[in-house]
């Protein structure tokens, strides 16, 4: 008896189209391209500041206040908290495991510990931003 | 008991006369507490001798009768035909050459095994004279994975495995892992020197279903990910003046 | 074999994912009340620039804005990957040199604030 093992073609472009939790990590991956977007965002926000024209700044506050960058900003935040945020929350137990003495500290424990520190960031931001 | 009759597709193939496989359609009357292992006993006692695939005990601790059901990767021996529906399709584990029918090569993950070292490796002799004992506390850090199989079930849901198989993959990694953080083992950067090389625990990229589809729980995708700091925090202890090249 | 220089990469990836996932969804809201027309006091011209004038202020949006960028750098280099591009050597180092470039904007211009 001869062998003659037959390989299955995967398709390197269109293979998560297969099945929905491939989907899932394929939406989590492309919100790098929000975090890269709005870094170079802060990146203009520090070239105007440091311009030190005060008129440049509110020319760029007037240029954002439009329905284009709210409908923007808002489906942008959405889109993050779902794939980013929260997903990062929920995998972190897998990567930092807790336990005392015998006992293994349940996930869920993790998770919401993460959400309450998420929480209290926040509220300092929006604290330090003066929006409270 | 109630009969309940499942049209099953099996993807054949004979590597001595296809080029391709193909699917093969049976009427099997299953008992209601049938798995569908027994339908593919049953298909193979009384309706297609030619068929070929792997099973052992039965009892999911073998790990050989892992196979694709409607898609997923599962052990055939726990997969009711109760929980099915009427039209279910069986293929042999993706992700792996196909040998013959439903019978998978396993070569590649039988080699990517040895380079784990899934042993304890030790630097000082152990105890002599005496029990070698290890508190339940320690035990339990890696208990988990010492439930694994070697189904293989995760290296077919494994997108990265599947785009290039040079990975070495979940179950290896997590098995060596599992000596990794045993509180008996001295070996662990001899096993991160191999396995934190540029095609190792870094090719995965934590999509996570290889834990999502394991059948005995483990969590295949948490060893990683701590493998990954791990190798992460040894590339610089080894940086540093006295540190181990 | 030795651990691969990767691993310093995968450190930057995890440590700026979690800056990125407890920070940026704040920032993003700041930016869509600018986008709605309420502007906080905290972005006024004066308030901003004189956060970004302090140490502190400087070493938080220095470390912020890098660790954020080396993150979406290699999560995309993965995403080219995952997409069926299969030069990971010209990625990795495309995505890395803008990572680059933007991380020393950063410090340039954080200088040039004062």
């Amino acid at each position: 008896m001869s062998r003659n093992p037959y390989v299955r073609p995967v398709s390197p472009t269109t293979w998560y189209m297969r099945n929905g939790r491939y989907i899932k990590y394929m939406l989590r991956e492309v919100t790098c391209l929000l975090v890269g977007f709005y870094s170079f965002f802060l990146i203009c926000v520090l070239a105007i500041l440091a311009g030190g024209s005060e008129e440049r700044w509110l020319a760029f506050l007037a240029s954002q206040q439009n329905a284009f960058w709210l409908a923007f900003h808002v489906i942008a935040l959405l889109f993050y908290l779902v794939y980013m945020t929260f997903d990062w929350f929920q995998l972190a137990p897998k990567a930092m495991p807790l336990q005392v003495g015998e006992q293994k500290v349940p996930p869920a424990f993790i998770v919401a510990a993460h959400y309450v520190a998420w929480a209290v960031v926040t509220a300092l931001v929006f604290l330090l931003a003066g929006v409270f | 008991m109630s009969k309940r009759t499942l049209d099953i597709e099996v993807l054949r193939y004979d590597p001595e006369q296809d080029t391709e496989p193909h699917f093969m359609s049976y009427q099997v009357p299953c008992e209601e507490d049938w798995a569908i292992l027994d339908a593919l006993n049953y298909i193979k006692e009384e309706l297609d001798t030619t068929l070929a695939f792997r099973w052992s005990c039965h009892m999911m601790v073998c790990g050989s009768c892992g196979m694709m059901v409607n898609g997923e990767p599962v052990l055939t021996c726990k997969t009711f035909v109760r929980d099915l529906p009427k039209d279910v399709r069986i293929e042999p584990l993706e992700n792996f050459p196909i040998e013959r029918d439903l019978v998978v090569v396993l070569d590649d993950v039988m080699e990517k095994l040895q380079m784990a070292k899934p042993y304890i490796i030790r630097k000082d002799p152990p105890p002599e004279n005496e029990e070698f004992n290890q508190p339940r506390s320690a035990l339990y850090k890696f208990k988990q994975y010492t439930m694994c199989v070697n189904c293989m079930c995760c290296y077919s849901a494994c997108p990265q495995y599947a785009l290039d198989s040079s990975f070495i993959g979940p179950a290896v990694l997590a098995l060596a892992h599992r000596y990794n953080i045993d509180s008996r083992d001295q070996g662990k950067s001899e096993r991160l020197d191999i396995l934190a090389d540029h095609d190792g625990v870094w090719n995965c990229s934590f999509v996570g279903a290889c834990s999502e589809v394991c059948p005995k729980n483990v969590d295949p995708a948490a060893a990683l990910q701590q493998m990954k700091i791990d190798g992460a925090k040894a590339y610089w202890l080894q940086k540093l003046p006295g540190g181990k090249s | 074999m030795a651990i691969a220089k990767k691993s310093v990469v995968w450190g930057v990836f995890a440590a700026g994912g979690t800056v990125a996932a407890f920070l940026f969804p704040a920032l993003i809201a700041l930016f869509g009340l600018v986008a709605s027309g309420t502007v906080p006091e905290g972005l006024e011209y004066a308030n901003l620039h004189g956060f970004a004038s302090t140490w502190i202020g400087k070493i938080i949006l220095f470390f912020v804005i890098s660790l954020a960028l080396w993150h979406a750098a290699h999560r995309l280099r993965v995403v080219f990957h995952d997409f069926g591009v299969r030069k990971d050597k010209i990625v990795a180092k495309a995505v890395y040199l803008v990572a680059a470039i933007g991380t020393l904007l950063t410090a340039y211009y954080l200088f040039a604030i004062g």
